[in-house]
């Protein structure tokens, strides 16, 4: 039997101004205009919100897990990159 | 998806020898993650037991949410007051809406949600029993949210620690929204014990059906208990299921007394050397046939997602075949 | 000098068919909750109900305080006979099948976004403050409605056929909207709201490209008439009544 199952769509919302979209779940819709619509009438219920995002969760590309040695591991020993890393007299090291 | 991460072609000119580790290896990545208390995401690897008792852990449930729509629904056009039908219509819609982010979070495991919706339809798949009881008078709807959704709370709080990554941000979302629920369900039955002595009534009524299904719901004795072991060693399941019932049989008591009310177990009493409340043993007869499908509203809960689920077919097929000629219009267009 | 004391009966009437409305439909929507074809579908009509029940609890509440004699939203909500009920027949036929609902939908709140846009210059305060935050709802009713009615209209042949139906059964019970009455013009000389039947061309310019977007074929206007909002229902509304008024009729007096 075929199946007739709307496609699934990650929402993304943005709770106030001045912070990111954030992503915080998922609806089926048929299309774009009624993800939105639905992904409100979901997600915002409570004052949530002030914008919403919505992906075809069939468009997002994601990195491979198995990958995570190489895309991840190799920025560990960086450590000159964080501002800890770096000792200054005490007069001077709010900078 | 896990089982795609198998699959997945070796890039070439792979640095660090063969990309493809045994199955020995990941098994061992997977329980050194779990032991120390780390999140499985959707993409990771994890054994096909873990995915399967997920699945069905997660899909019960959702379906215990939207079947749960249904008791609570039957109250609705008869709220007795526009304040009180505002609050029961946004809880019950809370509920469908737990059923749906659980649904998401058991899509990430590689099921779609309209395969498990089928099994609840088909009868295959379980749901909470509780759900099984008739809701007779407008204290049901008070005693539901304090005792049953007080049960479902102390059940799904440890569940926010879930070791799978998905369903813990479910149960974080759904245990925000759903702190409204016990609190109006014990107001709701406040404002009712200050009333007449018929509503009084009504209320110890509606405690003396509901008090055993509640208990019943932490599920059977953690000796009888089929799952529980794998599942605690998993951290799907964090506190066992007669810890769970003890704890919430202990919070209960005062807030009975609060409500003036009688818990109809006779042999309930406060246990000094255990430093908690012993109870009267629990009739697990009933509740096997309840969840086997003799309850008395089993057949009516699923006959009406059934109905609902066949005459909506019409429409979400509708909006799909709309969708397809808006594509086929916007690409004549482009 | 209070409200009461400036409130005509056209003006009470007037509020009350509002909250009616708002009331009525609310009641028949949240018929809904468990039931919609699709879970998504289900939490967006129960949000249009209870926009819809928050409408009728402020619009009731202020028709009480207008009329003085310290009735409050339940009561007024619950205790009245059929008779004293305000609202178009409209929003009490029987939701019958998705397509009628969200038909229904859409064709009324198109009417309460143009009535709502309209009293924001009422001579009413506490009615322009209303008509101010529920225009929103409204508006969303409208656009989610709307959605629905082309999807439907212009989707598989049955769902066109279905939204047709639909369309044909309802319309004739919106010519009650625009009926002419002394009362509407008595309000409409105070500066309370606008005459509704001078609603209808902005209502029509409204729902009428949507419907043709939607591939349906609007219906002409027949000698058909209905009285609800003068009191004069369906064989429909009793039992609704009958329902949404058990608890109250039952136990007299009781608080809940």
């Amino acid at each position: 039997m075929e199946r007739k199952e709307w496609p699934l769509w990650e929402v993304f919302v943005r709770s106030k101004n001045g912070l990111d979209h954030k992503h915080c779940g998922s609806v089926h819709a048929p299309d774009a205009r009624l993800a939105l619509q639905v992904a409100r009438d979901v997600y915002t219920r409570r004052q949530e919100g002030v914008s919403i995002w919505v992906v075809r969760a069939s468009d997002i590309v994601a990195s491979d897990p198995d990958a995570k040695p190489e895309l991840f591991d190799p920025a560990e020993d960086k450590i000159y990159r964080h501002p800890t890393f770096y000792t200054l007299p005490d007069e001077v090291n709010h900078m | 998806m896990y089982t795609q991460a198998l699959d997945i072609p070796q890039p070439k000119g792979e640095p660090k020898g063969p990309r493809v580790v045994e199955n020995a290896d990941y098994q061992a990545e997977f329980d050194a993650k779990i032991d120390a208390g780390g999140f499985i995401e959707a993409k990771d690897w994890m054994p096909e037991a873990y995915r399967k008792t997920l699945v069905r852990q997660i899909s019960q449930h959702a379906h215990s949410e939207i079947v749960g729509m249904l008791p609570e629904g039957n109250w609705i056009t008869r709220a007795p007051s526009l304040k009180r039908k505002a609050i029961l219509l946004a809880k019950v819609q809370d509920e469908g809406g737990h059923g749906l982010y659980l649904y998401a979070a058991a899509e990430t495991l590689g099921v779609s949600r309209d395969e498990l919706y089928e099994a609840l339809l088909d009868g295959r798949a379980k749901y909470s029993s509780i759900f099984n009881y008739p809701t007779l008078t407008w204290a049901d709807i008070g005693v539901i949210g304090w005792l049953v959704d007080g049960a479902a709370i102390m059940n799904q709080i440890p569940l926010c620690k879930c070791s799978y990554g998905p369903y813990s941000r479910a149960m974080v979302r759904i245990c925000k929204e759903e702190s409204f629920h016990q609190r109006q369900g014990y107001d709701l039955l406040l404002q009712m014990m200050k009333g007449t002595p018929e509503q009084r009534e009504m209320v110890q009524d509606a405690v003396n059906r509901w008090w055993w299904p509640s208990i019943m719901m932490f599920g059977p004795h953690d000796k009888d208990s089929q799952h529980s072991e794998t599942s605690m060693r998993w951290g799907i399941k964090r506190i066992s299921n007669d810890d769970l019932r003890q704890k919430f049989v202990d919070a209960t008591v005062k807030q009975a007394e609060v409500l003036g009310i009688t818990l109809p177990d006779p042999d309930l009493k406060w246990n000094e050397a255990r430093g908690h409340y012993d109870f009267g043993a629990i009739d697990w007869e009933e509740f096997w046939s309840t969840v086997n499908g003799h309850g008395q509203c089993n057949v009516d809960r699923i006959a009406a997602r059934r109905k609902a689920w066949e005459e909506g077919a019409w429409v979400r097929e509708a909006a799909l075949e709309h969708a397809r000629k808006q594509a086929a219009r916007e690409k004549v267009a482009a | 000098m209070t409200q009461q004391n400036i409130a005509t009966p056209e003006h009470i009437e007037y509020v009350l068919r509002m909250g009616d409305n708002a009331l009525i439909l609310g009641q028949r929507l949240s018929e809904w909750c468990g039931h919609a074809p699709v879970l998504e579908e289900d939490m967006a009509l129960a949000n249009t109900a209870l926009d819809l029940i928050g409408q009728a609890r402020l619009l009731l509440t202020h028709a009480g305080k207008l009329e003085g004699q310290g009735r409050d939203e339940d009561q007024l909500a619950f205790l009245r006979v059929e008779r004293d009920y305000r609202n178009v027949t409209l929003t009490e036929l029987p939701n019958e099948d998705f397509g009628r609902t969200v038909v229904r939908n859409f064709l009324f709140a198109a009417f309460q976004v143009l009535l709502y846009q309209r009293l924001a210059t009422s001579s009413d305060a506490e009615l322009a403050a209303i008509a101010a935050k529920s225009l929103k709802e409204a508006r969303y009713h409208l656009s989610h409605a709307g959605e629905w009615v082309i999807r439907l209209g212009d989707g598989t042949e049955l769902s066109h056929a279905r939204a047709q139906a639909a369309l044909d059964y309802l319309w004739p019970y919106t010519a009650e909207f625009f009926a002419a009455n002394p009362a509407d013009d008595a309000v409409a000389a105070a500066g309370i709201g606008p005459a509704w039947a001078s609603l209808e061309p902005e209502w029509e310019a409204l729902v009428v490209p949507v419907l043709n977007e939607a591939t349906l074929t609007v219906p002409a206007r027949t000698p058909f008439r209905t009285y609800g909002k003068f009191g004069r229902h369906s064989e429909h509304m009793g039992h609704l009544l009958a329902t949404m008024q058990y608890m109250q009729r039952t136990y007299p007096g009781a608080q809940w």
